[in-house]
């Protein structure tokens, strides 16, 4: 009986970071993937903001799902997000400027992420605290992890660095293109084939686009 | 893969003109252009043309083998795509940069559409817009012509290690002590600079040392040759030089002094080059007459917009790019009328019209036509 | 669709009112505290910039205060910013003698407004050093105003003395053609980066003609610290 609860909650909590993954398989929250990834560390200051604010708000969905009755639903859920979206807001000022600057409007804008609203309808307004959670924290590692491969790549490209760092000597050649918004829809478009083609090969059909609009 | 038996549908005509022939033609075409571009820049020129190409025949091959695309290297067309790419390219351009650019080209340009035929941007244009993106300090530093030692001597940035930034040309020309040497194209002098090179320089591009791509006379001859063997259609080049020359001749008039004459604007940059062997690309290009026409001209007067009010010196470029993205719509508005059917098909054409079996007949069609007068004259109830 | 049932189970609208009361009264509290909690650290974060900014471009520098000019003369900032004033900030050594005065400008560059801080030293009547406080100029191309050795030594004693009736610059700030800079007020610009450099150039000019004039007949003010 624990074990077969363990492997449900391990798998909950994989859903986000493999098979359902938002960036690779969902393709959803594209906005900021593409916008803020052009280094390392944007990329996972973004996925962490966006993995509080999906965390907070699922455990804060589920704990209310009983009382918020369904007519009042959405909107409850986006006071819930804007909350914490703002509080992410203020903290990120707390830590860094610097970071708020390269982050730009994209902060504000996790309030219309669709992985969020997606995840507190689909999934955490009909589950136990507990397991929201953790399919929550499961979906913010995976989009961390795709806004990560995007903008490493970015960053090893454009600029020669990962997270600051450089990785080829002062003599490298930056490719300009893969800091301007072209560069991130090639990165995304070249990770998607690379997906796409391990599923063919694996023999898993196509993933059915089950997201709501691409904010 | 391939098989010694062909089946196809019908029709089954014969004819020696096959896609690789008409691609073996524009090679052949192609071959006086690249002598002239490797005389005047030497081997660097010549190991960029030929670098670019190995990188256009080697994405193509890993790509078929990759998808389940047709194509074969015989074909030729990457070839052209190669060749076009590396004369297009400065001839110092780094190796490693043009490697990239033929890379891009096939695969973003050609082989993420499915292949020959089905692309939708011209591919060298591809790989050079990506390029242009990526390393636009690279692509825009020139070096004059008919350097002394060009032919022992490769440019230095040419040989920059891979992901290595090139080293300095400009840096490397002081040395030379040319006098009146400048890195700058014609276009970028004339845009930066204010200053115009003479048009009849510019034509023979034999001219001392300028920094300029292979001679647009050349280019014009070999172009006329395929135009005389209808490998090419005469109309679409026809259209960009004409309404280019219009366009620029218009705004000289106009504007005066500020702006440069026409014959300047027609044989500085790419246009020629661009005009004869870019934008008739069979894929990209309409098919219908008119099409080849209005497609042209969309080509002329955006690059010479470009060039006055862009940003960029060059633009025949992206005007070719963004006309090639406009063909698909070129052509749905120029369809032929079938023989016989004027008035009706006109009449009929804010409706969806497309060669469907019923115009086919003319019986039948006229029959619909006179049913269409007999209710239009119907007098109205009062 | 359905006549019979058109609303299955409709909740009273009391409930949902009090329902969205109730979340937004919460959601207000996490708010207020989260701004409370932060405050403090954002706005000590914001100066330090702004002092590093300014520490950077006037090296002796240890503290600075916050002046604005209007037409009628400079004062200390604070309270109500006047209408159409220009902001600047006095920065001083450590023994509180004025050590240069950073100055914003902002002008319009190839691709969005470039906004930078330059400092101006009383003494030489000129320029010495900008620092870049937004450009999103092409990365690689125009952020060179930030890297460039060359370019940046335009602004080591860049002149800006005013003319004799103290009412606009003597020599207007000009942005010249790389390698052709003959004058002390001239700024080489960068090659190949012509737009942004010219942005600089404007960035410089404008600032200056409208607050020097202002400024230096009322220079005395800011000589010493006021503590």
């Amino acid at each position: 009986m624990k074990d077969l609860s363990q492997a449900k909650n391990f798998d909950e909590f994989m859903e986000g970071i493999w098979r359902q993954n938002p960036v690779f398989v969902m393709v959803l929250g594209m906005c900021p993937a593409l916008a803020v990834t052009v280094s390392a560390v944007n990329a996972l200051a973004m996925g962490f903001a966006t993995t509080f604010v999906l965390v907070c708000s699922c455990l804060l969905v589920s704990l209310m799902r009983k009382l918020v009755p369904k007519e009042v639903r959405i909107a409850t859920y986006i006071v819930i997000i804007a909350t914490f979206v703002t509080v992410v807001d203020y903290v990120i000022q707390a830590v860094s400027l610097e970071l708020y600057e390269a982050l730009g409007a994209f902060i504000q804008l996790i309030v219309v992420n669709c992985i969020i609203l997606g995840r507190a309808e689909a999934h955490a307004s009909k589950h136990p605290p507990a397991t929201a959670m953790l399919n929550a924290l499961g979906m913010g590692i995976g989009f961390t992890i795709g806004l990560f491969a995007l903008g490493g790549v970015r960053e090893i490209l454009g600029a020669g660095k990962l997270f600051g760092v450089s990785l080829f000597g002062a003599n490298f050649q930056p490719w300009v293109v893969m800091v301007l918004p072209p560069g991130g829809f090639f990165v995304l478009g070249a990770w998607l084939l690379l997906f796409a083609a391990i599923r063919r090969k694996k023999g898993i059909p196509p993933a059915e686009s089950k997201g709501c609009h691409v904010a | 893969m391939s098989s010694s038996v062909e089946i196809r549908s019908a029709p089954h005509i014969k004819s020696p003109r096959s896609v690789e022939m008409i691609m073996r033609n524009v090679v052949f075409s192609l071959l006086p252009v690249c002598a002239f571009f490797v005389y005047q820049y030497g081997i660097s020129a010549a190991a960029s043309i030929l670098v670019v190409t190995a990188a256009c025949l080697l994405t193509e091959r890993l790509f078929v083998r990759l998808g389940r695309q047709s194509g074969d290297l015989s074909d030729y067309s990457a070839t052209i795509t190669g060749v076009l790419l590396g004369l297009t390219l400065p001839p110092g351009f780094p190796l490693w940069m043009g490697f990239v650019a033929g890379f891009t080209a096939i695969a973003l340009g050609k082989a993420l559409f499915g292949g020959i035929g089905f692309n939708v941007f011209n591919p060298a244009l591809v790989g050079r817009a990506f390029v242009q993106a990526a390393f636009p300090a690279a692509i825009a530093t020139y070096t004059p012509s008919f350097l002394p030692g060009r032919f022992t001597e490769f440019i230095p940035s040419s040989l920059a290690w891979p992901l290595m930034a090139p080293a300095d040309t400009a840096a490397w020309l002081k040395g030379m002590q040319i006098d009146a040497w400048t890195g700058a194209t014609p276009l970028a002098k004339w845009k930066f600079e204010g200053t115009l090179t003479d048009a009849g320089d510019l034509l023979t591009s034999l001219a001392g040392h300028m920094a300029v791509g292979p001679s647009p006379a050349l280019i014009l001859l070999c172009g006329a040759y395929l135009a005389l063997r209808r490998f090419m259609d005469w109309r679409i080049p026809a259209a960009i030089l004409g309404s280019a020359g219009l366009t620029a001749w218009l705004i000289y008039a106009i504007g005066g002094t500020k702006y440069p004459d026409p014959f300047f604007m027609l044989f500085s940059g790419g246009l020629i080059l661009g005009a004869v062997y870019m934008a008739t690309d069979m894929a990209t290009s309409p098919v219908t007459p008119r099409g080849m026409w209005l497609y042209g001209s969309l080509i002329g007067v955006l690059t010479v917009m470009i060039r006055y009010y862009g940003g960029l010196p060059e633009g025949v470029m992206y005007a070719i790019l963004l006309a090639n993205a406009a063909t698909p719509l070129i052509e749905q508005i120029t369809q032929p009328t079938p023989f016989g059917k004027g008035a009706s098909i006109r009449a009929g054409r804010s409706a969806t019209y497309t060669l469907h079996p019923d115009y086919i007949s003319r019986e039948e069609a006229a029959a619909k036509m006179s049913k269409k007068r007999f209710f239009k004259n119907k007098p109205k109830k009062p | 669709m359905n006549v019979a049932n058109p609303m299955p189970s409709a909740t009273p609208a009391a409930s949902l009112v009090r329902t969205l009361g109730l979340v937004s009264a919460l959601c207000g509290v996490i708010i207020v505290g989260a701004y409370q909690g932060t405050y403090e650290a954002a706005a000590a974060n914001r100066r330090i910039a702004l002092e590093r900014t300014v520490f950077k471009i006037i090296p002796a520098a240890k503290s600075m205060t916050e002046w604005q000019a209007t037409a009628r003369g400079i004062r200390p900032a604070g309270g109500e910013a006047a209408e159409g004033a220009i902001k600047f900030y006095a920065a001083y050594a450590e023994d509180g003698s004025l050590a240069g005065i950073a100055v914003e400008g902002a002008a319009k560059g190839y691709a969005d407004v470039v906004r930078i801080l330059y400092g101006y030293s009383p003494d030489c009547q000129c320029i010495n050093g900008i620092g870049v406080v937004a450009t999103k100029e092409t990365p690689g191309i125009g952020d060179k105003i930030i890297t460039d050795k060359a370019f940046l030594a335009n602004f080591k004693a860049l002149d800006v003395k005013l003319d004799q009736a103290l009412a606009k610059l003597a020599n207007e700030v000009k942005v010249v053609k790389h390698g052709s800079k003959t004058d002390a007020w001239q700024i080489d610009a960068i090659s190949g980066a012509t737009v942004t450099s010219r942005a600089v150039g404007k960035a410089i000019n404008d600032s200056a003609q409208a607050l020097l004039p202002i400024l230096l007949p009322e220079i005395e003010k800011l000589r010493k610290k006021e503590s």
